[in-house]
């Protein structure tokens, strides 16, 4: 068969089911990585990107246009976000268990929402070619990428420089590291916070956005299947570092699509093992890379899950 | 956890002195999630009013689908049971200031134990069987959030990532095995393990259509509340969980107490999975996955870990569950409903912890003894 | 609606809980009115899923015109205690006396539990499960032979692949699953021995990523024709659609979601089915506790044909349907292997639809890629 691939399939739906699969992992471990460099947790971020989906889906059905859909579930992300900093903020308010409480109150709006746009069909996001010169439907396939998957290495990109280069980037590093610095030296602790904690919720709304105005592209209850949960794991599998964040949902990406391209070459086997496979490897590399009594590298000090 | 433990002055105040202090902290610790559940009720209702749903007619038919009838009470019982273990997973290794999160998995695991034991145990009496079932179910949910807290003190990964990660582990591994190893042949469209023998299933208690889990559960509240507030190891975890510092210094067994409260709760959740399997299921199957073990969290931090109010919040969230059907039906909600006022009754408890302290009235007089 | 239903809500409410205090003791609920039918649906996902429970619901859609019937729906209720006691609320509190629990899973234990407290109140459930002397007489099953309408889609399918190469996007390999896999691969071979049908498994019946997944997989292969058994093919039928890829339905009609690849589908047909159980309890007839039926019986029926099939295609596919109509069709039959070249059935043997072999079905014939 000249069109078919064969084995060659797997790294290539591996390859391209990284870049697919991965792209919402990108989004929330970035706005997380936000957030969790200014020493606050947000564990609610799977809410936020449930609720960013059905709201992108909706706005894309009402305003027809995609893009229009995307903002708007940035603009519900950064709302909620906002909600989680500002009542982070009071004292005695456990940040960790509120992003739990968010998390469902998110997923009971979105769900609640979006129960009348399960079956309508929303205007989609266009992809853009990047295998124009390639004569393999496959590879174009493959090189179909949606303009969010550049957004999102952008904003890594951006966040990478801007911490290591600018002076936002430093405070929010300080107020990350340590309040009490901070304070001393006069920047406002809770309003980096808030405003860290927002800007993360947005970027999780965008990948909110990705899942239903993308891909998979649909909009109903199972559409996420933790992996705004996970991608705050994988922040800390990255230490914390955006591009390390970019090369992380990438391999969660890839990983979510071996199972079923490996199928396709007939390796059935076992297959709930095989979609379990990247989180026991998420636990390995943090239970090899993490010591206890000595802070990793990159990792912001006020942050709850490292005390 | 949230709640501040001041060791050194409890350990020297005496008994007599502080009984004002202790009244006084009781009645804060009942009147703030008072408070709290009043303006969830509130925000739920505007929320509703803003739908143009009657807030009267929602809780009407919460009271009546949850509690104004025999039928409806014993409906809320039976949802209640599950949610008391499941709450207890989360609520005692939070008493050492650990959010675990992994009830679910745990719960899965146990009661794909159990059924395994229960299969083995074919032939046996009853009660043997049952008793094994037990036991296995224990082992492996306790074994699993044992890990949770393992990982946590010896390896240092935080326990709410490590719980969720191993929580989803868990799942599939139990679905592996119901739909490879264990799978029964016979089961055909919806792939199970082998039916535990009749013998071993729990009945109902007499004259009431709820089994027996609702007892073990409400029994191992009291007993866990017994452990965590009147024994010298519940009193070491309150220090651990209060400042860790603190009790490192006053040469606490740290890691011992975070692993062996972490297994109870385990343990808890695995037995859960049990009572599911021995009392509902007759077999483990993908229905012991179920969310159970989510609501748990929340029944955990609304009773604020204490194993004893957990009973009442259980009891008022297995009322909720119990009427979301009713106000499907009839007031033509969508299910999620249900999900919206959790998680608003949720967000209002949590952020209620800010309250602790700020009102006078709660607080002990100047001259304390 | 009966007037009972259309005072204020809080009369209602009050009056219910008299009754419920009542029905709670194990005493049936008594109907509101002679004339009046209260029927209750429960689904397992949402209504309107463009799958299993979309079929479902649209069923129950066409009986509420019906005269004296009052329907109580509930979905996204968990296989578990939860579906028991979404059936005694709506035995206790709204005195349904007919119910269907429409997912698979509802049935043992839950379906049969709930059927023995309450004698009085007629249970069918969805699927082949029920038996004559294991199971209680006030409960029973109904079921379609949907694996013919795969068989169509196969013959359809068939026709138009040009790669010779189908794709099927499965749940879990379970018997009905596994048929509808065999008869789709089957009819699309009768055409052309050359076909091979690819199947992948996602493990949950719904699962949108990995449905997205694994289609675009079958996609990469160099697979033209794709169909699928979740319990909602929206996702499998749209990512199809932006691959260029051709569809064939199953369990409702997602011509919409396609405009250019849907050829046909697999669809149930349950209105006929819920009418008829209504009819039978509204006269007091005596209910079927197996009631099953295939294209004839308008059980299920098929999408109407779309833009791509092809005018061989649609006699085809229409011959066969004539002869599936007159009874009797076997597809699956001897000589037969599976796919691994193992004999399965001998020659002379055919498996006709109302076989009960085809429902502990365990093999994937030859011409399928994949193992289960």
């Amino acid at each position: 068969m000249s069109d078919a691939l064969g084995l060659w399939g797997v790294p290539l739906a591996v390859a391209s089911g990284a870049i697919r699969v991965g792209t919402p992992f990108l989004f929330v471990s970035i706005g997380e990585c936000l957030t969790e460099k200014s020493g606050r947790i947000n564990l609610g971020l799977e809410g936020t990107l449930v609720l960013g989906a059905a709201t992108g889906y909706a706005v894309s059905l009402h305003s027809g246009s995609p893009w229009i859909g995307v903002l708007a579930a940035g603009l519900v992300g950064a709302l909620f976000g906002a909600l989680h900093g500002y009542l982070c903020k009071l004292p005695r308010v456990n940040d960790i268990a509120l992003g739990i409480a968010m998390m469902l109150l998110g997923m009971g709006l979105a769900f609640f929402f979006g129960k009348p746009y399960i079956q309508p069909s929303a205007p989609m996001l266009p992809s853009i070619s990047l295998g124009f010169w390639s004569e393999s439907p496959q590879i174009r396939a493959a090189l179909e990428v949606n303009a969010l998957f550049f957004v999102g290495v952008a904003c890594a990109a951006a966040l990478w420089w801007a911490f290591a280069s600018t002076r936002a980037g430093l405070v929010v590093r300080i107020v990350g590291d340590s309040a009490d610095a901070a304070r001393a030296m006069g920047y406002p602790v809770d309003l980096v916070r808030f405003l860290a904690t927002a800007a993360g919720g947005f970027l999780a709304g965008l990948g909110g956005a990705y899942l239903s105005l993308y891909y998979p592209g649909s909009w109903n209850e199972r559409i996420s299947s933790g992996q705004g949960l996970m991608a705050v794991a994988l922040v800390i599998f990255a230490h914390w570092s955006p591009p390390r964040c970019l090369v992380a949902a990438l391999l969660f990406g890839g990983a979510g699509a071996l199972g079923p391209a490996l199928q396709a070459v007939g390796v059935s086997e076992g297959y709930y093992l095989f979609y379990a496979a990247p989180y026991v490897l998420t636990l390995l590399v943090m239970a090899v890379t993490v010591t206890p009594g000595r802070q990793l590298a990159g990792a912001p000090g006020e942050l709850s899950v490292q005390k | 956890m949230t709640e501040a433990v001041a060791p050194r002055a409890e350990i020297a105040a005496p008994a007599r002195g502080d009984l004002e202090v202790r009244l006084k902290r009781a009645a804060e610790a009942i009147v703030v999630p008072l408070v709290a559940l009043l303006a969830a009720t509130a925000l739920f209702s505007v929320f509703l009013l803003l739908l143009g749903k009657s807030p009267a007619d929602f809780f009407a038919l919460v009271a009546q689908g949850a509690f104004a009838s025999w039928f409806s009470l014993q409906n809320t019982l039976q949802r209640a049971a599950p949610l008391l273990l499941t709450a207890l997973c989360c609520a005692i290794p939070a008493r050492l200031g650990l959010v675990v999160i992994g009830g679910e998995g745990a719960l899965a695991l146990g009661g794909l134990a159990a059924a395994a034991a229960g299969i083995a145990m074919t032939g046996a009496g009853g009660t043997t069987a049952q008793l094994v079932m037990v036991g296995a179910s224990l082992v492996v949910g306790g074994a699993w959030i044992g890990l949770v807290g393992a990982l946590r003190h010896w390896r240092g990964i935080n326990e709410t990532i490590s719980s969720l990660i191993l929580s989803y582990i868990a799942i599939a591994l139990m679905n592996h095995f119901v739909e490879g190893p264990l799978k029964d042949p016979a089961s055909l469209n919806k792939p199970s393990t082998a039916a535990i023998p009749d013998v071993a299933a729990i009945g109902t208690i007499p004259g009431t259509d709820v089994h027996w889990g609702l007892v073990i559960g409400v029994g191992l509240c009291v007993v866990l509340w017994v452990l965590m507030s009147r024994t010298t190891f519940g009193f070491a975890a309150r220090i651990v969980g209060g400042n860790l510092r603190a009790a490192q210094l006053q040469g606490l067994p740290v890691g011992r107490l975070i692993l062996i409260a972490s297994a109870i709760g385990g343990a808890c959740a695995g037995l859960a999975g049990m009572i599911e399997v021995a009392a509902v299921h007759g077999r483990a199957n993908a229905s012991l996955v179920v969310g159970y073990g989510y609501t748990g969290i929340l029944v955990a931090f609304l009773a604020r870990h204490n194993p004893l109010a957990v009973i009442p919040v259980a009891i008022l969230f297995g009322g909720i569950v119990a009427s979301g059907g009713l106000i499907q039906r009839r007031m033509g909600l969508p299910d999620a409903t249900i999900l919206v006022l959790e998680g608003i009754v949720f967000v209002a408890i949590l952020v209620s912890d800010t309250l602790y302290g700020r009102w006078r009235i709660f607080q002990p007089r100047a001259t304390a003894p | 609606m009966s007037s009972q239903w259309t005072p204020g809500r809080r009369a209602v409410v009050k009056g219910l809980g008299a009754a419920a205090l009542t029905a709670g003791i194990g005493v049936s609920a008594r109907r509101a009115h002679a004339a009046d039918l209260v029927v209750g649906f429960i689904y397992v996902g949402p209504k309107d899923d463009y799958g299993y429970n979309q079929a479902h619901a649209e069923g129950a859609a066409a009986c509420k015109s019906m005269a004296g019937v009052k329907l109580v729906e509930e979905e996204n209720v968990a296989e578990t205690l939860d579906v028991q006691k979404t059936m005694e609320s709506m035995i206790n509190l709204d005195k349904a006396t007919l119910l269907f629990p429409t997912s698979f899973g509802y049935f043992d234990p839950h379906m049969l539990k709930v059927a023995e407290k309450y004698p009085k109140i007629q249970f069918r459930h969805a699927g082949g499960l029920w038996n004559e002397g294991k199971h209680p007489k006030n409960t029973g099953s109904y079921f379609g032979y949907i694996g013919m309408g795969q068989y169509l889609n196969g013959i359809v399918a068939g026709h138009t692949t040009k790669s010779k190469k189908l794709g099927f996007v499965a749940a879990k390999p379970i018997p009905q699953v596994l048929l509808n896999i065999n008869s789709f691969t089957m009819g699309a071979r009768a055409v052309d021995p050359a076909i091979r049908t690819q199947v992948i498994f996602t493990g949950e019946w719904s699962l949108p990523v990995k449905e997205a997944e694994a289609t675009n997989t079958l996609a990469d292969q160099g697979i033209d024709v794709v169909t699928c058994h979740v319990d909602g093919p929206k996702v499998v039928v749209e990512t199809a659609e932006r691959r260029g890829m051709m569809t064939c339905g199953y369990h409702a009609n997602q011509a919409k979601l396609a405009p250019k690849g849907y050829l046909t589908g697999a669809e149930w047909n349950w209105a006929n089915v819920y009418k008829s159980f209504i009819e039978a309890a509204q006269k007091g007839a005596p209910f079927g506790n197996f009631v099953r039926g295939g294209l004839a019986e308008g059980f299920i029926k098929t999408s109407p044909y779309g833009p791509a099939v092809g005018e061989t295609a649609r006699k085809h596919a229409d011959s066969v349907k004539a002869e599936i109509m007159k009874g009797g069709y076997a597809v699956i039959k001897g000589p037969l292997k599976d796919n691994k070249g193992k004999d399965l059935i001998a020659a002379g043997t055919a498996y006709v639809e109302t076989a009960i072999e085809l429902e502990s079905m365990n093999y994937l014939v030859e011409g399928v890629i994949g193992s289960i």
